[in-house]
């Protein structure tokens, strides 16, 4: 019987073979890379506010506190936003006619809320606290990154499970001391303080079962 | 038998769209209602009641006020080391911002156009109650808002006793101050102020 197939198609049937698993691989990892992609975990993002509120101004220039305003963030597991009544606290007196601060001093006549969007917004069925990692040393900055830079604010890491894994498994790096977690820019060696050490004095556990975080 | 099972895994797998787990049916902190009128989740409290465990009885503790009705004159907590540390923690966040961390009202807000306070070194500040400060603190002074609602009664008082040590630090009559301390303070070194007596002579054996 004849052959159908010319020899010289041999080759391609090779680089077709080869080429569907070259593809397969690609969607696998394009699909991977679309579920890390900044618009499936929302990271670098900024949204649309009420108030063009600026952490760089707020926090680096006026140096006030993110507990003056995020007053939960050590008791409770909710950081807490404040309302327009600490904003007014100054903005009684400064920038009270700017145009911009108009939904704040109607909010506050109006004793309605500012409807802030979430930034960061992990699933209902994720457990999460943040007095516990502030009780244990773990400054903003190494979940939020450098706020103090953020003229607008955004989602500075990916909050993914695999992120949260990636500390828990082995936190003491990120350890610093307790009256240092708001600072921003914090290098141990500037306070000449062991995050390893600080660790073990803190007892800093690696906590990585489902329950701690799917209850 | 089978069309049935088979009705019952459809049923199974449709059901699984039906529910969206990240965003469940409850209420996250603040989030809004469209139920209420002012779009609140949480609700205010209801005029005239008590929430469980805030029953402010006490009124040198929670007002500050002595049972003759004016500001009381010793702190109603102990005052230690730790309730300074607190304190000085505490100030430094929500007071500092207008009357600078060393009180003398020329913080960075002032800076930027906010009323000037008074000092707290001030001779009028320095003769006055504690039990002013706390009131102050609670429910405001002119254009001051209340701080209430950020500062727990307990962080009050801790922020009220580091005022008191803020302003002895600039007014102190020197002969009160340990000679072992002084002499160093005299000489301009800066003297760690927790420094027991056997400190200072180690250090100074090993100079
Ligand atoms: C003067 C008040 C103020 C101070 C000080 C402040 N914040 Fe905020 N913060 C806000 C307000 C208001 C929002 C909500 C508006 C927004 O998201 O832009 C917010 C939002 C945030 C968010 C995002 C919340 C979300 O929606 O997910 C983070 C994270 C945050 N702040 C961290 C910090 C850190 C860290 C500091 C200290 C370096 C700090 N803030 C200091 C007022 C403040
Ligand atoms: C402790 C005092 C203080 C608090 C609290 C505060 N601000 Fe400000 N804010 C300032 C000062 C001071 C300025 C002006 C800074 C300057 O003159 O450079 C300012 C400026 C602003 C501006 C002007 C735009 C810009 O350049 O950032 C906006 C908008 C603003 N604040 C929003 C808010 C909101 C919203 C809140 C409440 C969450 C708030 N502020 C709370 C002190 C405060
Ligand atoms: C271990 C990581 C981590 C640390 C440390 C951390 N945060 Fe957060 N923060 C988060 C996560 C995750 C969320 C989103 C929580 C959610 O969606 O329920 C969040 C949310 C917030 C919010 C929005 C309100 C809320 O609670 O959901 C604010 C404001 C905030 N953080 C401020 C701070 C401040 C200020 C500090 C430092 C004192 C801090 N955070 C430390 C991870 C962290
Ligand atoms: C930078 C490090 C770091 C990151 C990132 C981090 N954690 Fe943690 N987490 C810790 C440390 C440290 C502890 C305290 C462990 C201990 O108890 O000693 C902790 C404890 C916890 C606990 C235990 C609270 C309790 O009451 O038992 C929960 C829940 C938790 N983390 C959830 C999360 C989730 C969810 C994320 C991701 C969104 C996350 N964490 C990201 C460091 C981190
Ligand atoms: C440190 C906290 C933490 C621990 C421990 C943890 N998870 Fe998660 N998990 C998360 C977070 C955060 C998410 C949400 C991720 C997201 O939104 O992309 C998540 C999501 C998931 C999801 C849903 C994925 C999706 O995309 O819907 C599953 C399933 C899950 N986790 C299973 C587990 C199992 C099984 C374990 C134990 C081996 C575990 N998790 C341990 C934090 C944790
Ligand atoms: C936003 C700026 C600001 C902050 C923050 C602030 N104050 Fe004041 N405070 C003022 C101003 C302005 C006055 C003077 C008010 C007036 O004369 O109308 C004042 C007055 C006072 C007085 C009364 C002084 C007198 O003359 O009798 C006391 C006491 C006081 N403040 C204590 C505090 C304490 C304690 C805190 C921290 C919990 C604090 N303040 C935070 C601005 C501030």
């Amino acid at each position: 019987m004849a052959q159908i197939f010319h020899r010289s198609t041999n080759a391609l049937s090779r680089i077709t073979i080869f080429g569907g698993v070259f593809f397969l691989a690609v969607l696998i990892w394009a699909a991977d890379q679309w579920t890390r992609s900044s618009y499936m975990t929302g990271q670098d993002v900024v949204l649309h506010q009420p108030v063009p509120f600026s952490h760089d101004h707020h926090t680096a220039q006026l140096g006030i506190d993110c507990r003056y305003c995020h007053t939960s963030v050590e008791e409770s597991a909710f950081a807490g936003i404040p309302p327009t009544a600490t904003c007014m606290n100054c903005h009684n007196l400064i920038w009270n006619e700017s145009p911009m601060l108009e939904p704040v001093r109607q909010s506050y006549a109006t004793n309605t809320p500012i409807q802030w969007q979430r930034v960061h917004d992990l699933p209902d069925f994720v457990y999460f606290n943040h007095s516990i990692h502030v009780a244990k040393g773990v400054g903003c900055e190494s979940c939020h990154g450098r706020v103090d830079e953020m003229p607008l604010i955004y989602q500075a890491e990916t909050l993914q499970m695999e992120w949260c894994l990636s500390c828990h498994r082995d936190p003491a790096p990120n350890t610093r001391p307790r009256d240092q977690v708001v600072t921003m820019g914090f290098d141990p060696k500037d306070h000449g303080v062991d995050p390893a050490q600080l660790a073990e004095e803190y007892n800093v556990q690696s906590l990585i079962y489902c329950s701690v975080c799917h209850r | 038998m089978k069309t049935r099972s088979a009705f019952l895994f459809a049923l199974l797998v449709l059901a699984t769209g039906c529910t969206d787990m990240k965003d469940q049916a409850r209420f996250e902190p603040l989030e809004s209602s469209a139920f209420f009128k002012n779009q609140q989740s949480a609700r205010p409290l209801l005029e005239r009641t008590v929430a469980r465990g805030f029953l402010r009885e006490d009124d040198a503790m929670y007002r500050g006020l002595a049972a003759d009705g004016s500001f009381v004159q010793t702190l109603p907590v102990e005052v230690n080391a730790k309730l300074l540390a607190r304190g000085q923690e505490r100030f430094n966040i929500f007071c500092s911002p207008c009357h600078s961390r060393t009180g003398n009202g020329r913080g960075m807000i002032v800076q930027r156009g906010y009323k000037e306070p008074t000092s707290f070194h001030d001779a009028r500040l320095r003769a006055t109650a504690p039990g002013y400060y706390f009131d102050v603190i609670t429910n405001g002074f002119g254009v001051m808002s209340s701080y209430a609602s950020q500062v727990p009664p307990d962080d009050r008082w801790a922020i009220v006793a580091y005022i008191r040590a803020l302003q002895l630090s600039q007014h102190t009559d020197v002969t009160l101050i340990a000679p072992y301390i002084r002499s160093r303070l005299e000489a301009g070194e800066v003297v760690d102020p927790a420094m027991s007596v056997e400190e200072a002579h180690d250090e100074h054996d090993g100079h």
